[in-house]
């Protein structure tokens, strides 16, 4: 007995030592992975340094990496020279909406199109998955239009109001396919214990899901802070900014002070990255799950 | 109420609203409302009403004057319109397969047990989440003629500084190396997609001796097919939906050399305020996306390899 488990490790260690073989391979790619980090990473390290830079400092050359003295008045500096407390309060109301109507929208669509089976149901997901390809650009002007004549421009309306209404194509089909993969035996004890089809959505279904509503909400959250053309559309007094129509005017009026720009660039961005690295996991559970969805 | 009654009642009528099928069928259409609703006020409504601008010349303060197929007749000598086809063509076909190639050959790289990958994975997929207006102004910086990073690099290298943004033969590709930034956002699907891979794949090609090309050929790439299709797909039609960049970047200069489709769409609606003309331009990207989608199933599609369910 000894000797078989003798035999087989070092069977197995004869398969690992297949691999030293590629040593020089492992190097090379790790190699390659490091230059490319560097060169990703250059652009934010450039960010951030041209921020913590003096004005006449940025117009050096050669530019020096690391800024001196750091000047983190530029920060205070630009944040005040516009609004951007406002633009930032404003934003983070309209993430908020946002993020509870892709929530409560999606996946009560996408409970319909999972677990309950009924004529037309196939029809109308594919609508769901057409619109999803769908630009927004095509129907621009004609919604544009609607709005108008709605009386809702230099409101928060066009920027919210139509997430209520399915909370975009993508959320309901992430929802979807999460909500396929939970068993059936839990609906059917559900509903022999006197569930209806409301009470599983919002009692098992909705607590289950967890993990695919948290990265619908960051998705939400994504897609609202960076949004630009919707507020360049539909917002007009400044009372009513959003940080990257705020940011975009910023840059109209400052053409040369980098250092401000990108003060005001970095606050733009640490959130988002701040998100990120808050819940690393959900934002690769997304793709994951859009990965299971196409095979 | 006993069984036997009730078989024993006579059941003349069966009302079709109490069967059990229509219970499901409203409950289901409850479930799915929110979208079928929004399908109609933003989708069908809006579609429908565009047929109608698209017919109109209207500059909304004026009331519109029906002009018949006129501004369809106007896509045909619309030289502005053709320079915008040209700079998104140029974009999708270069910005697109590259894209896709060298998101696809980080994931490879990454998914070969290195050390760090996590690390790695984070660094990579970084740029892809930083907002577009940010994007737009940090990019602005680093193509700056003098003080820019890049052309920092360039000289430092030896070459002649380039005037990235402001000369009509690099300015688009500028657009197109910043949009190669982000390119972690598909690479992390691919990585994804790799990682699920079952082991035993490999293994067994291995004992039938297949080398490390064969397998990428004959197991990789098949079963990582319906990512990359699906990605491809989505990546034409996110070309052509490139607005931030022309906006903040050039403002579709040096003499129109990035003037991107919606850009232009976005001037002829919101600067001109050619209303008409411009729904005329939104029905045109739809024909262009639809025809473009069904060639890439036509001819990438038969490709694609599916699993069979499970």
């Amino acid at each position: 007995m000894a000797t078989v488990e003798a035999s087989l490790a070092g069977q197995a260690s004869a398969v690992k030592v297949n691999r030293p073989k590629l040593t020089l391979w492992r190097v090379f790619i790790w190699i390659v992975l490091v230059v490319g980090a560097v060169i990703m990473l250059m652009p934010f390290v450039w960010m951030i340094s041209s921020s913590l830079k003096a004005e006449q400092q940025v117009f050096q050359y050669p530019p020096r990496l690391l800024p001196d003295p750091p000047m983190w008045s530029n920060y205070v500096e630009a944040l005040v020279y516009k609004p951007f407390g406002l633009y930032i309060r404003n934003t983070a109301f309209l993430v908020g909406v946002n993020m509870l109507a892709v929530l409560l929208a999606s996946s009560f669509c996408a409970y319909g199109f999972a677990r309950i089976t009924f004529p037309g149901r196939d029809f109308w997901f594919v609508i769901v998955l057409a619109t999803m390809m769908m630009p927004y650009y095509v129907l621009m002007v004609p919604i544009f239009i609607m709005f108008t004549r709605l009386g809702w421009i230099d409101t928060y309306l066009p920027l919210t109001v139509p997430t209520f209404f399915g909370g975009g194509a993508f959320n309901i089909f992430l929802m979807r396919q999460f909500f396929r993969t939970i068993p059936q035996e839990l609906s059917d004890a559900a509903r022999i214990d006197g569930c209806n089809e409301f009470q599983i959505y919002w009692t098992i279904f909705m607590p289950l899901a967890k993990p695919a509503l948290v990265s619908i909400a960051i998705l939400a959250f994504l897609g609202t802070w960076n949004d630009f053309v919707g507020p360049l559309l539909y917002i007009k007094s400044p009372d009513l900014f959003t940080v990257s129509i705020g940011l975009a005017g910023f840059r109209s009026i400052m053409r040369s002070r980098w250092d401000l720009l990108m003060a005001a660039s970095t606050a733009m961005t640490i959130p988002v990255i701040a998100l990120f690295f808050a819940a690393q996991r959900y934002f690769f559970e997304s793709g994951g799950i859009t990965l299971t969805g196409l095979k | 109420m006993n069984i036997a009654q009730t078989i024993s009642r006579k059941v003349p009528f069966k009302n079709p609203f109490h069967t059990l099928q229509f219970r499901r069928t409203l409950i289901g259409y409850i479930f799915i409302s929110p979208f079928i609703l929004g399908f109609f006020f933003w989708f069908l409504g809006p579609t429908v009403f565009s047929g109608w601008l698209s017919m109109t010349d209207w500059n909304l303060i004026s009331p519109p004057k029906f002009v018949g197929l006129q501004n369809f007749q106007r896509l045909f000598n619309d030289k502005l319109l053709l320079q915008s086809l040209k700079v998104t063509s140029i974009y999708t076909f270069v910005s697109v397969p590259l894209g896709l190639v060298l998101g696809f050959l980080l994931a490879l790289l990454m998914n070969t047990r290195v050390r760090g990958i996590r690390a790695f994975r984070t660094i990579y997929y970084m740029p892809s989440i930083v907002p577009a207006v940010a994007n737009a102004v940090l990019w602005a910086w680093i193509f700056n003629t003098e003080y820019g990073l890049l052309n920092a690099v360039l000289r430092a290298l030896g070459f002649a500084k380039i005037s990235w943004l402001i000369d009509t033969r690099f300015a688009l590709p500028a657009i197109i190396l910043m949009g190669l930034w982000g390119v972690g956002g598909g690479m992390v699907i691919y990585l994804a997609g790799l990682q699920g891979i079952p082991e035993v794949y490999y293994e067994a090609a291995e004992i039938d001796g297949a080398g490390r090309w064969q397998r990428m050929i004959h197991i990789t790439i098949p079963l990582m097919s319906p990512v990359l299709f699906f990605n491809l797909i989505m990546g034409i039609i996110g070309s052509f939906q490139v607005f931030t960049a022309g906006y903040l970047l050039t403002d579709g200069g040096p003499q129109n050399s990035t003037l991107f489709y919606v850009l232009y769409l976005y001037r002829v609606g919101f600067r001109n305020l050619e209303m008409g003309y411009a729904a005329t331009l939104g029905w045109l990207l739809f024909f262009i996306i639809l025809v473009l989608t069904l060639i890439v199933f036509r001819y990438i599609g038969r490709n694609v390899y599916y699993e069979e369910a499970k």
